[in-house]
């Protein structure tokens, strides 16, 4: 007797969420892409749609003064230093689908770039390339709160992804993006309550759910993936259930966890037991995006352009192509 | 929990006037203020009184739908009458309601299967309403055999078990209870179970506080529905706080601002 094979049929779909402006529509991107729109589980392709499939965007910093790990040094080389020349490669060369900058020279202990100093790298990084925009700050509150509306109003019109507004500052950058026409990361602590709360917040400061993009922050494999594969899992769940609070897409950024963690950058005369870094820091950062992958992730950020490949063939062998 | 919004009610003199008047706008008004407050679906109640039921029914659904897309449930226990209603419909449309009443229940299902309705049933039939849980929920496995017969599916049956006033009998309050959890293992799927719950307060001193209290106590049964008033905001409230005590929703510090987002 045949088996029949239950299928689980959602309430809610996640929002869309269209990052990037074409010519037409008042920016100067080549294209725009959009993420979102899943009625079901990440590439459960029986019981729903996934209408737009997860992208990958490649993430670069501005000048900042810090010590990259030697395999990533290896594949920009200068380019590290000269962020639209690194952004332009991660387009033209390794097929980005978004550039992801992330303005890590603007925080105190990298650089302290100035507003005026990271306007200026937007500018560059936004003649350099064609395809959509997500801009970071650096993450320090005050840093943030002075060079983001700054950098938000020189790429007004490019309808770019900014972040990140979390629980305890979120009104500067969500006015700045009402004001400048983009959409907003909302970051919060692997913390669905808290991930929850910031979409509220932001909502309240009249931005639709499709325009925001919900960080939940990640861990690399070996630093608490379970964690954040858990919460995001839950928070999809209760999103395909039809909580609208919840079903926003979700970006992780992949690269900047996973080039931190030791097992990706130290040399095999370290550990020797642990093989060479070139394979193991690339497979590390495939790894982690191909667990948050299948945890529903929307936008993977990531930095290693081989590792990137990898989640590619990933990707298409969960769509069936 | 559905909440079925109760205030289309020709038995309420504001809707009375309403309907005598054919004041449309008022109509719209309470539709559009129990949908902006969280109902997910409008009750429609032409009232004893009307002259010509039918045609009342008919244009209050026509009204109520120019300004939302809410389902309605057609509040009628004359057959001809929920028809012009059903009819009307633009969404799947609630019959509200059936008892257990052989003679009835076929027709009611009939109407249902014609309309892909919904169905209340009301725990009662030719004998009154029984005195316990087990008399009610025999009378709820009638009516869901009679669904299933018709090709109406178990888990679109909301069984009523007929909550009466606690100044009446209040004893019923807890065997109302005990028939909501009961009632969920009479089918595979279960049937829902709905509550018009201002009953449990009628004729009493604090309405409000009984209406929310045994809210509350009902939903930690299982409750899947109440026919309420939604613009009560503090009976609103405790729904949100308890569904959230029960885990339906993800908490978050502004849980009420997030239902009422939709979260």
């Amino acid at each position: 007797m045949a088996i029949e094979v239950l299928k689980d049929k959602a309430a809610g779909a996640i929002a869309t969420v269209t990052i990037g402006a074409t010519k037409s529509e008042g920016g100067t991107r080549k294209s725009a892409v959009t993420v979102g729109g899943e009625t079901c589980l990440p590439f459960h392709l029986k019981e729903g749609e996934m209408p737009h499939p997860p992208i990958i965007a490649m993430e670069i910093c501005d000048r900042a003064q810090t010590d990259w790990p030697p395999e990533i040094e290896r594949v920009f080389g200068a380019k590290l230093k000269d962020p639209p020349a690194w952004a332009e490669e991660c387009e033209k060369k390794y097929g980005a689908q978004a550039i992801c900058l992330r303005l890590l020279g603007a925080h105190s202990d990298y650089g302290n770039n100035s507003a005026d100093d990271c306007v200026k790298t937007v500018k560059e990084v936004l003649s350099a390339t064609t395809v959509p925009l997500i801009i970071v700050g650096p993450g320090q509150k005050d840093k943030d709160n002075d060079v983001m509306p700054a950098c938000s109003q020189a790429a007004k019109g490019e309808k770019c992804l900014l972040g990140s507004a979390t629980q305890d500052n979120y009104k500067t950058l969500a006015a700045s993006c009402l004001a400048d026409g983009h959409s907003i990361i909302g970051e919060s602590p692997i913390d669905i309550n808290i991930a929850k709360q910031v979409n509220i917040l932001v909502s309240e400061m009249g931005l639709p759910p499709g325009r925001i993009v919900m960080d939940p922050t990640v861990g690399a494999v070996g630093y608490g993936i379970e964690y954040a594969y858990s919460i995001m899992e839950r928070g999809r769940l209760a999103a395909l259930g039809g909580d609208k609070m919840m079903a926003m897409p979700v970006i992780c950024f992949v690269g900047k966890e996973t080039w931190r963690a030791k097992e990706a950058k130290v040399d095999q005369s370290e550990v020797p037991a642990w093989g060479p870094a070139r394979e193991r820091g690339i497979l590390w950062e495939a790894m982690t995006a191909t667990v948050l992958l299948i945890a529903g992730a929307d936008i993977l950020v990531m930095r290693h352009p081989e590792a990137v490949e990898k989640v590619r063939g990933v990707m298409d062998e969960l769509s069936g192509k | 929990m559905l909440v079925i919004g109760e205030l289309i009610n020709g038995m309420y003199k504001n809707v009375r006037k309403a309907i005598k008047a054919k004041d449309a706008d008022a109509i719209k008004r309470l539709a559009e203020a129990q949908a902006k407050a969280g109902a997910g679906m409008l009750d429609v109640n032409v009232g004893p009184a009307s002259a010509d039921p039918k045609g009342t029914m008919e244009w209050l659904v026509d009204t109520i739908q120019s300004v939302t897309d809410l389902p309605l449930a057609i509040d009628t226990p004359n057959l001809e009458v929920m028809e012009a209603g059903l009819k009307r419909c633009k969404r799947k449309p609630m019959l509200n309601s059936t008892t257990g009443q052989q003679d009835k229940l076929e027709a009611a299902m009939d109407l249902a299967a014609k309309y892909k309705a919904s169905v209340i049933g009301l725990t009662m039939d030719e004998k009154g309403i029984p005195r316990d849980a087990d008399g009610r929920n025999e009378i709820a496995l009638r009516i869901v055999a009679a669904a299933m017969e018709k090709g109406v599916p178990s888990d679109e049956i909301y069984i009523d078990p007929l909550i009466l006033p606690c100044n009446v009998t209040q004893q019923t309050a807890g065997i109302v209870l005990e028939a909501i959890r009961q009632c969920k293992v009479l089918a595979d799927p279960p049937p829902k179970t709905v509550l018009g719950l201002s009953n449990v307060s009628q004729g009493t001193q604090e309405r409000p506080l009984l209406n929310r209290t045994y809210l509350v106590m009902a939903l930690a049964q299982g409750l899947d529905a109440a026919i309420m008033d939604p613009l009560d905001d503090a009976l609103m409230d405790a729904m949100i706080a308890a569904e959230l005590l029960l885990n339906k929703h993800i908490y978050c510090d502004s849980f009420l601002k997030a239902y009422r987002k939709g979260g």
